[in-house]
């Protein structure tokens, strides 16, 4: 069941123009063919006379891209990023629709909060936003949000983000209360005692280092309770930012009983491991989870590329310079990836032949709408034009210009990386133009 | 940012360094007997000792070094809560580096503090100990009186024994000894040694005490409480004393006992041995300071001019 009502996006003009000569890659629709593609009045497909003409030799048209989870630090630290930014740096990225989460200050937890941020996406977002709001009240834990109200209004989900419902038994009344929800629940994996102290994945780097550790178990741990719960409850949860070989081992064993499991992965879990953590830079290696090790890391890909990970998400964390200038065991978790979750990607894993583009598209695009159920952006006549037009061959330095980002705390900053978006139309309107 | 060197990590430095740093230590002990302990090497120099951790030792002996050397010492102990902490380190470091000091030696009780200082002064900067991460001037003392007591450090075997987990003197020794040749154990009760050593830092790691009997040196590590947070790591210190305190009863003859301080007597080593005279833990005092004198020295000095024959000189000239 497809909700329409989840995304925000601020009303504009609708776009008419024609891509020229260009792939045509969707994967989810069965398209992959050389040609023109038509957008009249933001809609795919119609007479292309008249409409500004775009040269597309060599450019890769897909579906625009879903991001199921990302920090828009709205309310409460718009410092470091707001609605606005936030989805510009996603149209920046290919994005047409995204998923903020409730970790704001306040969080977002009940009826006003939610109906205050989509008033302000109305005004401000570019693309798509929707809100998850929180499971608890509050995020402490403790009592269940008016979810059915909530669910009314256009939650695009429920979570509580970084602060994981510990109480097995909380957990599980939100389990049985999603059958009147019927929202996803999204979750972040973590038992916070079995983390406590800890700021790097703890192994042979932390050893060396003398880093606190973050064990894989305080992860999968977490998953197999929850996939066990969501078992016995029938019901249906969303694995957020999977880093774990553990963890993969957890999705896979509850896909294959059945269980309702979706999961998804982080470009920076896919790309570095706990070795990059050498530097002690705070802003550009601190993560939670945090960066494991390269065996862990194989061990995503391959669960990306057989879909035991059904998607792809950045977990967009920004955080400004003071926040991140603190000592590595200081600092607070969270790396920016909006702007260049395609590109490293693409670098990394598809021009050196270990992800078919063809997937890297479908598991940014359709897969990851499709674990909240939103929208699947899609290339197909008639459809609301959600693409992105990607120039596969451009080189650039993440950091060299301005991010759309408020925040520059990219894993990936002063890396070259191959392949840029030139164009992004989302909701039917242009949303990105380099 | 940092213009100059620095000393942040005890990897950082070469087999070759580390000799030349010892050398120069046992120069400067030499000047030490002298009755007038001070030579003029680094007049009109100034060295900022910025510790937001407590230490007695290390300030001690950095101050000393300092002042040895002839060197203006400004002496700033910070505190606060970790984030204030954090934030004042960046501001601290910039305040004081408006004064364009030569080194700022810092302490700090996270890991990775040193190096984000480093960030924001073009001064060098030596890492006087970042949490549980390295205390790369402590692994050189360690080398040094090692090396006087042994004669060498190449094939010698030193066994670190107890609380590993929080230990930033064995993980920096480690690291400075196998550059040297030597091999090392890490011998802790199995929740305080890190998972991974073994592969982490290439160290023999055992929870059985009894593996320090092929040990050229035994290293008592002090059991760090203040960083051990709620929940015991050891059910309580007498089942460790029994399990792992180190005592005569335990040695062979022609093993040395050392100790970073300061000691918890009855719990990682006894009394008795605490105060036997072949303990080198007195030694390892005075080895701080004139190692110490060594690294401000060879930060502070031109490295092509860093040779003994010129240092010499210098002092005889002093």
């Amino acid at each position: 069941m497809t909700r329409d009502d989840v995304l925000v996006q601020r009303p504009g003009p609708l776009a008419s123009l024609v891509i020229r000569n260009a792939r045509l890659l969707d994967p989810a629709a069965g398209i992959d063919r050389t040609g023109d593609i038509v957008v009249r009045e933001g809609r795919i497909g119609g007479d292309a006379t008249g409409l500004e003409e775009i040269d597309g030799t060599g450019l890769i048209v897909v579906p625009g891209f879903v991001d199921p989870h990302v920090h828009l630090r709205t309310p409460g630290r718009e410092d470091t990023e707001d609605i606005g930014s936030g989805s510009r740096a996603a149209a920046a990225g290919g994005y047409v629709a995204i998923a903020a989460m409730p970790n704001t200050s306040p969080p977002v937890d009940d009826a006003q909060d939610l109906v205050r941020v989509r008033e302000l996406a109305a005004r401000d977002a570019v693309i798509g936003v929707g809100f998850i709001c929180a499971i608890t009240k509050g995020q402490q834990g403790s009592e269940l949000t008016e979810g059915a109200e909530l669910a009314a209004l256009g939650a695009a989900a429920l979570s509580d983000d970084g602060h994981p419902v510990s109480n097995a038994a909380v957990f599980r009344r939100a389990l049985q209360y999603q059958h009147l929800t019927h929202l996803p629940l999204t979750l972040h994996e973590e038992d916070m005692d079995l983390s406590a102290g800890g700021a790097m994945h703890e192994g042979a780097v932390s050893a060396r280092l003398g880093v606190g550790g973050i064990p894989a178990v305080s992860e999968s741990i977490a998953v197999a309770r929850d996939v066990a719960l969501a078992s016995y409850e029938d019901a249906r949860i969303h694995i957020c930012h999977v880093s774990a070989r553990e963890t993969v081992e957890e999705v896979r064993l509850g896909k294959a009983r059945g269980v309702h499991v979706t999961a998804e992965v982080s470009p920076h879990h896919l790309l570095l491991i706990d070795e990059d953590c050498e530097t002690l830079d705070a802003a550009t290696r601190k993560m939670n989870p945090p960066l494991r090790s390269r065996t862990d890391r194989d061990a995503l890909v391959a669960a990306l590329i057989d879909g035991t990970i059904d998607c792809i998400a950045t977990d967009h964390a920004p955080h400004g310079p003071s926040e991140k200038e603190l000592p590595f065991e200081e600092a607070p978790f969270g790396v920016t990836g909006l702007e260049t979750a395609f590109a490293s990607l693409y670098t990394h894993l598809v021009l050196p032949g270990t992800l078919p583009l063809e997937i890297l598209v479908e598991r940014m695009s359709a897969d990851a709408a499709r674990v909240l159920d939103l929208p699947v952006p899609t290339l197909a006549e008639d459809a609301i034009a959600n693409l992105a037009v990607i120039d596969p061959t451009a080189t650039w330095i993440v950091g060299a210009g301005d991010f759309q980002s408020k925040s520059r705390n990219s894993a990936f900053l002063g890396t070259e990386l191959t392949s840029q978006v030139q164009l992004t139309i989302a909701g039917g309107q242009i949303a990105w133009r380099r | 940012m940092s213009s100059r060197r620095s000393l942040i990590a005890i990897g950082d430095l070469s087999r070759d360094e580390i000799t030349r740093m010892l050398d120069l230590g046992e120069r400067f002990a030499e000047v030490m007997g002298r009755d007038i302990k001070k030579v003029p090497t680094l007049r009109g120099r100034t060295v900022i000792n910025l510790f937001f951790e407590a230490s007695t030792r290390t300030a001690t002996s950095f101050e000393l070094a300092g002042k040895r050397l002839s060197a203006d010492v400004i002496n700033v102990k910070a505190s606060g809560s970790s984030v204030e902490k954090g934030e004042s380190l960046k501001d601290t470091v910039l305040t004081l580096g408006a004064y364009q000091p030569d080194v700022f030696v810092i302490r700090h009780a996270a890991a990775g503090a040193v190096a984000a200082a480093a960030r924001y002064t073009d001064a060098a900067v030596v890492n006087a100990g970042d949490g549980k991460h390295e205390h790369p001037t402590q692994a050189l003392l360690d080398l040094y009186t090692m090396r006087k007591a042994m004669g060498h450090l190449e094939g010698l075997h030193v066994a670190y024994v107890g609380d590993v987990l929080h230990s930033r003197v064995a993980r920096s020794g480690a690291i400075a000894l196998q550059t040297m040749g030597a091999k090392v154990s890490f011998i802790a009760p199995p929740t305080l040694l890190p998972r991974e050593a073994a592969a982490g830092l290439g160290v023999h790691a055992s929870h059985d005490i009894a593996d320090i009997a092929d040990a050229d040196i035994v290293y008592a590590l002090r059991m760090q409480h203040e960083r051990m947070g709620a929940g015991g790591f050891v059910p309580s210190l007498r089942e460790y004393a029994t399990q792992y305190g180190i005592g005569h009863h335990r040695l062979r003859a022609g093993q040395r006992v050392m100790h970073a301080g300061p000691m918890n007597r009855g719990v990682e080593i006894t009394d008795q041995l605490a105060d036997d005279p072949t303990a080198l833990v007195t030694a390892q005092v005075e080895g701080g300071m004139v190692v110490r004198m060594a690294v401000l020295y060879d930060l502070l000095s031109d490295p092509q001019a860093v040779r003994s024959t010129d240092l010499v000189t210098e002092m005889m000239a002093a």
